[in-house]
This record gives C-alpha cells, structure tokens and sequence, in this order.
C-alpha cells in the first residue's frame, strides 16, 4: 500500500512543479506586485486608483464587450451545433469548424485586417453594389466580429457534445406528450444541453475578458478593455503594480465566472 | 361497426433510404378497447409500427387513420396516443411530479387541476408520496411506473407500449404483466404492446400480430395463434413445437416419419407436401410398444412445471416431450397422441387463404 502511494507521489511531481511554478508563482507574484506602488514601496494606492471611476469604467467595458462577445457566439454555435447533430457526416462538418481554430491567432487577425480595411474585398463589393466604401475596420462592430469568429469554435465543441448525449427518446417523448417542436426545445432540449452551454459560455467569456490583440489591431485601441489596459502597464508605462492590479481583478472575475457557470451535478 | 375501429392501416410500407423495406403492404384494423400485441424478432417492424401510430415517422407509401381520419401526416404532438418507451425517457431534469405533469402543463390546465391529476394518476400505479422524487432515484421498476403514470395521466385513446418490461427482471416482469393486463382493463382503452418475447404476447393479450421480415405472419387470439400456427415460423416462434415434413394423402390422413395418421384436417390437394407440427405438451410418453412413435430418450431438464425431454426417433427427428413424468435417459419409449393434435400446415399459404381454409372445415363441422 504504502509503496503505491509513494509512486503515485512520484507520478505527481512533474505536475505539482507545473503547477507551482506556472500557476501558483505568477499569481502570488502578481498580487505582491499590485500592492507596490511606481516608486516600489508599500501601498494600497493601485486599488484606490482601480476604484476610480476611468478604470471602473473600462471595467464595465471589458464585462459589456466580453458578455456581446458570448452573448452573439451562443446566438450563431448552438444553433449550428443543433444541425451538425442532425447532419450525415457530422464529424466531417465538426472537423471543419474546428480547423480554423489551429491556426495561429496572429494570422487570422492580420488577414481580417486585410479582408476589413478601407480598400479590401469587402469595401470593393460595397462600393460595387452602390452603397459605397466605408470605415468597417477599427469600429466596435469589426471588434465583435472578429473575437466571435476566433472564439465560436470553443463554443461549438461543447454544445455540440451535450447534444449528442442527449438521448432523443426524450425528443420523442416530449412530442408524444403534446409539446410543439418549439415547447420541446424550451422544455426538454435547452434544459439538458445547459450544460454544455455553461462550459461553452466559460471557455468563451473568460478569455474575451483580457483580450488585448485584437483589440489593438482590428478596433484600433478604440476599445480599450482590461487585457489591453494590463499589457500597457506592463510594456508602456512600466507600471506592474497597476498592471498587477488589474489582473488581480481580473483573476478573481475569473473565479466568480467560474462559481456562477458551475455546472453543477451531473445528469446523466 | 365502423366507429369500433380506433386505427386502420391500408398497404402502409415504410422504408429507409434504399434499405429493403422495414414494412412491406400492411394493412389492418384494431378495435377500441381492445390489448394488442405486435410480436416478432428483432428487426421485423414491430416498433416501426409503433412510431408510426405515434407519428415519429411516416409511411413510404399508404395511408394511416385514427378513429376514421387521416393522420399519416399529422404530427405526434397532435393525435391523441401516448407511448411507453423502451427506456422509458423520463426526463431527468425534472421529478416525479413534474415528469406526470409534462403534458398537461403543455395543454396549460389550471395548476390545482393538474395536482389532483397528477396524485391520481401516481396513485394508479402506486406510487404515492413519491411526487418529490428524483427520477434517478427510482428503481427500475419505479420508472416505470412514472412512464405508465405519465401517458395514462393525458388519457389517450391508444396507449403505446414499447417493449416497456424488457428491462426488468423476471419477477418484477410478471408482475408487471398482470398490472398492465389490469390497467388496460381499468381504463377501457386500446393498448398495442410490442414484444419479442412470445411467453408475454400469449399471457396478456386478446390478440396477436406476429411479424416477419416486414409482413404480418399471422393475426389472432393467442389460443388460435398457439393451436393453428399458419406456418413454420409462426409455430417455431410461438412456443416449443415439433416440425416434421410430411405428406398429406388424402384429406383426414397424413404420413409422416414413414408413417399414416388419421388426423382432422382437410382441403389440400392429394399427395400435397405439408409441414406437421405437434407440441411437446401433446405428445404422452407410453411403453415402447403402444406408443404411435419409438424414440429413444436422449436428454431431459427439469423446468419446475414439467420435464422437457428430448428424444430422436430412428429417422433422426428430434421429438421434444413436456411431460409431468420423468423418463429415464437412453431408454427407448413410445409418445401418443390424438388426431386432433396434428396440426398441418400448408407450405407458402397466406393468412387469408389460411383462413378460408379454416372456415371451410368450421362449416363441415358445423355441418357434421
């Protein structure tokens, strides 16, 4: 017995390092940092200035942007994963979905630049059918289309797997029951895929939350939310204990998100 | 009596994309009130015929009535049948309570209309004080209970069961058997039950459907389905049965195994090739030498009832024996048996020519 405890702590340490060094460390670093004001001494001045109505509105911003951001990723997945369920080749249709998800995130952003911009194909067909060119890239709505192009794949996948467990004897029972196609769905369908929409809706809220790439190449710093706010601190200002602090924030928005999407117990 | 027939079926086929059809030209009728039971190996469209009086598929080709309308395209969320599903598909998301409340929550009943229901109906299949439950703390045997509470609470018309007893074990399984029979009984209503398990079809139903390969084998009360199988399939499903080939001489007499027999059958042409059947329960074991056949025993169980003894004949014939007499293994004895327990049968006969036949030796005896 006492054996098999021992190796299985053997197997554990590469992980626990991992663990400690790459989680534990930078977070303990980070809030070490918040509390140390630009001149490096101890004080509690980054979170008066976080509390200050600039940054308690950019705040609000970032939620606002990232809750449009899943709020239009949930509106487009599950319903396409709905249809990929139904679908012959489904696994042929899921593959493509998830394909664009493996390329760099760099790339597809720059290539949105050129697909967006004053002169691309998009303004050339504008101006083609007579509505004429204008300033699509650098707005808020180039902003969401693009952040919900990069992030519809992490929603898909687990809509599309809950609907899959989804036994459809209970489809079938529902209508049999008197429920329209319609009521069913309410009743039965959303109810036993929430699931998968919580983990869809984590896996997609959490990281539209520090965004900073996107918002700097395709809304042109216009938007300005808490990612882009952290990666300023940090390489512009050479301000960490600021930075430090809005990360702080935003770890512990994290946790809350992760509390109020728990999936709770599972139903088979 | 027309207005006795809840659901009529006319030349309903039913196939998948290019598979061979799953139902091939079904046409029948059932009638109100009455316990019916669709049997047949897996794969022969009993089910099929179940989710197409639900409505969870249309035919390829025919046309489906309910109480003489037309419904083979109307939704299931509109005709007025509920099912009982193998798995039961209670939803898991909800308790007891709310699982027998499903439907008439949809038809938006006033909530202390829908209490009172729902306690009845839990009260029917007794189930009371269990409204709170969670459906995966329930038994088997439990669930299904909540299915039957949760079609019988919308009072249909046709309760559809789908083979709602395969999951259980034996003991719950009859006990279940006589529950349904009783419920159906209760409630005054048409029950078409699906199963593959003849024993079942025999015990609860006033008529049979046996299928195959698509095609209805044989239509019947289960003691006609049992005395005059229509053919080797139907006698081979239903029941232990001893099929032999033989030759139909000449009307009231046979030959089999080398052999003549008087026996009570008639209309087939002379020197016809027939298939005998016997049922083991037919067959009495007597001393070697005053029985109708000599065969040796060669193995027996004991099945509680009765012995089921197996014996061949010189020929080769196996001859399966139930009997409430043990027999000894490797002794020779003889089996008798009356003309009355030979049941020929015509090769490729369909079921109406079947029951032409039939009738036709009804009106000589009735005659004689």
């Amino acid at each position: 017995m006492q054996d098999r405890t021992r190796t299985r702590n053997i197997y554990l340490i590469p992980y626990m390092l991992w663990i400690v060094l790459f989680v534990i460390a930078p977070i303990v670093l980070i809030f070490y940092y918040s509390l140390l004001n630009i001149d490096g001494a101890w004080s509690f001045e980054n979170y008066k200035r976080f509390l200050s109505p600039i940054y308690l509105d950019m705040t609000l911003r970032s939620f606002w942007y990232a809750f449009l951001i899943t709020g239009f990723s949930l509106l487009i997945a599950y319903p396409t994963a709905y249809l990929l369920t139904n679908t012959k080749h489904k696994q042929l249709w899921l593959l493509l979905i998830i394909l664009p998800s493996w390329i760099n995130l760099l790339l597809k952003v720059y290539a949105f630049v050129g697909i967006l911009a004053l002169h691309g194909p998009i303004n050339s067909f504008l101006e083609a059918i007579g509505i004429g060119a204008r300033q699509i890239l650098f707005t808020d709505f180039s902003f969401i289309f693009v952040a919900v192009y990069i992030f519809i794949p992490y929603m898909i996948l687990p809509i599309f797997n809950a609907l899959e467990e989804l036994n459809p004897s209970l489809v079938a029972a529902s209508r049999d029951l008197g429920a329209s196609p319609w009521v069913t769905f309410r009743r039965v369908i959303f109810p036993l895929t929430l699931s998968g929409v919580k983990a869809g809706c984590r896996a997609v809220f959490i990281p539209a939350l520090s965004l900073f790439m996107i918002t700097r190449l395709i809304a042109g710093n216009r938007v300005i939310t808490l990612g882009t706010a952290i990666e300023q601190h940090f390489l512009v200002t050479q301000d960490w204990g600021m930075g430090s602090t809005i990360a702080v924030f935003l770890v512990i928005a994290m946790g809350l998100t992760m509390i109020l999407t728990e999936t709770g117990k599972k139903v088979s | 009596m027309p207005e006795d027939i809840i659901i009529r079926f006319e030349n309903v086929t039913k196939q998948y994309n290019s598979d061979p059809p799953v139902l091939r030209d079904i046409t029948f009728e059932l009638e109100r009130g009455k316990f019916y039971t669709l049997l047949g190996p897996s794969g022969c469209g009993k089910t099929t015929i179940l989710r197409l009086i639900a409505g969870f598929v249309q035919p390829t080709s025919g046309e489906i009535y309910f109480d003489g309308q037309e419904i083979t395209n109307v939704p299931p969320d509109k005709r007025r049948v509920n099912t009982i599903f193998q798995d039961y598909a209670l939803f898991p998301h909800l308790n007891v309570f709310e699982n027998v409340a499903f439907g008439l929550r949809i038809k938006r009943m006033k909530p202390d209309v829908i209490e009172a229901k729902v306690r009845e109906a839990l009260r029917f299949v007794n189930l009371e004080g269990m409204e709170m439950r969670e459906i995966t703390e329930l038994s088997g045997g439990q669930q299904q209970r909540v299915a039957v509470a949760r079609a019988i609470v919308n009072e249909p018309e046709v309760l559809l069961l789908d083979e709602p007893l395969s999951a259980l074990d034996l003991k719950l399984r009859s006990e279940m058997q006589y529950e349904l029979r009783e419920l159906q009984k209760d409630l005054g209503i048409t029950f078409v039950f699906v199963t593959h398990d003849q024993e079942e079809a025999l015990a609860m139903s006033d008529e049979i459907f046996v299928l195959n390969n698509g095609v209805i084998q044989q239509r019947g009360t289960p003691k006609d389905i049992y005395d005059e199988p229509i053919n080797r399939f139907v006698a081979d499903f239903i029941g232990e049965s001893n099929i032999v080939p033989g030759i139909m001489i000449r009307d009231y007499l046979v030959e089999f195994v080398g052999k003549r027999f008087e026996c009570v059958d008639k209309g087939f042409d002379p020197n016809e090739p027939v298939e005998i059947v016997i049922r083991p329960e037919d067959l009495r074991i007597t001393q070697k030498d005053q029985g109708k056949l000599q065969v040796r025993v060669d193995s027996q169980l004991f099945r509680g009832v009765h012995y089921e003894i197996c014996c061949y004949d010189e020929d080769g014939n196996e001859w399966l024996v139930h009997s409430t007499r043990r027999a000894t293994v490797g002794e020779e004895i003889g089996l008798d048996f009356d003309p009355e327990d030979i049941h020929v049968m015509r090769l490729g006969e369909t079921e109406d020519e079947f029951d032409k036949r039939l009738e036709s030796y009804e009106e000589v005896r009735h005659a004689g």
